[in-house]
C-alpha cells in the first residue's frame, strides 16, 4: 500500500487562471473592479450612473454576469460603453476562466477601467478570484443591516462597500450604527460609500475615488 | 457550496496522480477543509459517495480533517481562535488589525492505494 502526498489546492485551477488574468491586466495598467451583491441591490443602475459621470474622463469596459438574459448588457450598451455579457445558465458565480474568455473580446479597446458585474449572489462569488484589483460589495438599505454578519466572507474579502439606496433610509429599519459596528468586526479596513444610484446623492465621492484609483495604475 | 464540483476536481486530481504512480485502487483520500471555506464536510461526503462508483474509487474512504479558524494580531502577536468565525478583535490588546493563520484550507493532503489485485508495495512513497 502506497501513500502519495499531494497538498494540492482544490481551487487551484481557478486561482492559476485568476493570477494569469491579473498579470495581463497589470501589464496594461488597467483597474479591474469585481462588483458583488444580492440581486436587486442596484449594481447595474450604479454602473449606469458611473458611466455618465465618467464620460469623457475615463475609458470604461464592462463584463456582465447573469444566469440568463442580456438585459443588463443592453442597459450598459445603451450608455455607449463596450460590454460583454456572460450567461452562466445556472452557475451562481463568475470564475476566472469566464473572465479570460470575455476579456479576449475587449482587449483590443483602450479601456482604463473594467467593471465586472458578478452574478447577484452574496455567497459564492466571494470564493472565486477573477484576477480583479478591487472587490466592491453593493448593499442597499432595503436589504437590512444584518447582512454583514450573515454573509461575512464576502464583506471580509472586499475592499469597498457601497451602501446604496441611501435615499430610502428613512423608510426602512436599517440601523446605520449596527451596520458600521458589524463592518468593524468583520473588516475594519473596508471603505464605505453611502450613496443613491437613483438620486445621485453621495455619487461624487465614489466617482472621485474611482478616478484616483485609475490614476494609481497608469503605467 | 459547490461540493459536487469540488469533489469532481478532487477525483480528477487523484485519478491523474494514481495513473502516474501506477495505483489502480484507492483505499483512502485525506482532505483538509478549513472552517471558513464554503465546503461542508457532510456535503462533501455525500457528493463523494454519489460520484465515487468506478473501480478506482470503489470502497474508498474519504477522511476529512477540519481546520479551525485562527488569527494572529498584527499589534501584539497574540494568536487566537475567534468567538465567531469573523470576529477579529484581539482578546489580548483589543486591536482590530489581524491576519488569518488558518481556516481557509481546501486541499488533498494525501491518498493511499495499491496497484491491482491487492499486491502490497510496502513502503510509503512521496510523489507527484
Amino acid at each position: 500500500m502506497a501513500q502519495i502526498r499531494m497538498e494540492t489546492n482544490l481551487l487551484g485551477a481557478n486561482d492559476m487562471l485568476a493570477a494569469k488574468n491579473r498579470r495581463i491586466f497589470k501589464a496594461r495598467g488597467l483597474l479591474v473592479i469585481n462588483l458583488m451583491s444580492s440581486p436587486g441591490s442596484g449594481k447595474t443602475t450604479l454602473l449606469e450612473k458611473t458611466i455618465e459621470a465618467l464620460r469623457g474622463r475615463i475609458e470604461l469596459g464592462v463584463i456582465e454576469g447573469d444566469l440568463y438574459t442580456d438585459q443588463d448588457a443592453m442597459r450598459i450598451e445603451n450608455k455607449g460603453v463596450e460590454v460583454v455579457q456572460i450567461n452562466t445558465e445556472g452557475t451562481c458565480h463568475l470564475d476566472a476562466g469566464m473572465i479570460e474568455k470575455a476579456w479576449s473580446r475587449l482587449e483590443h479597446l483602450p479601456i482604463q477601467l473594467l467593471f465586472i458585474e458578478n452574478v447577484g449572489n452574496l455567497v459564492c462569488p466571494a470564493e472565486f478570484d477573477l484576477g480583479e484589483d478591487i472587490r466592491v460589495v453593493v448593499l442597499s438599505t432595503t436589504e437590512g443591516h444584518d447582512k454583514v454578519l450573515k454573509y461575512p466572507l464576502v464583506f471580509q474579502q472586499a475592499q469597498v462597500v457601497v451602501l446604496n439606496k441611501i435615499d430610502l433610509l428613512p423608510y426602512t429599519d436599517f440601523d446605520l450604527n449596527a451596520f458600521n459596528r458589524d463592518l468593524q468586526l468583520v473588516n475594519p479596513q473596508i471603505r464605505v460609500f453611502q450613496l443613491s444610484g437613483r438620486t445621485g446623492e453621495g455619487l461624487a465621492q465614489w466617482i472621485e475615488w474611482l478616478v484616483e484609483e485609475v490614476g494609481k495604475r497608469v503605467i | 457550496m459547490h461540493e459536487m464540483s469540488l469533489i469532481a476536481e478532487m477525483m480528477n486530481m487523484v485519478r491523474e496522480s494514481a495513473a502516474h504512480n501506477n495505483i489502480t485502487r484507492i483505499s483512502r483520500i485525506k482532505l483538509v477543509v478549513g472552517k471558513l471555506t464554503m465546503a461542508m464536510p457532510h456535503s462533501l461526503r455525500f457528493a463523494f459517495h454519489t460520484m465515487a462508483r468506478d473501480g478506482l474509487f470503489q470502497g474508498t474512504e474519504l477522511l476529512i480533517e477540519e481546520r479551525e479558524v485562527a488569527y494572529q494580531c498584527c499589534q501584539c502577536g497574540e494568536k487566537y481562535l475567534p468567538d465567531m468565525p469573523y470576529g477579529q478583535l484581539c482578546p489580548n490588546c483589543g486591536s482590530k488589525a489581524s491576519h488569518l493563520l488558518s481556516g481557509r484550507e481546501l486541499f488533498v493532503e494525501y491518498y493511499e492505494g495499491d496497484s491491482g489485485k491487492g499486491e502490497e508495495n510496502g513502503a510509503n512513497t512521496h510523489g507527484n
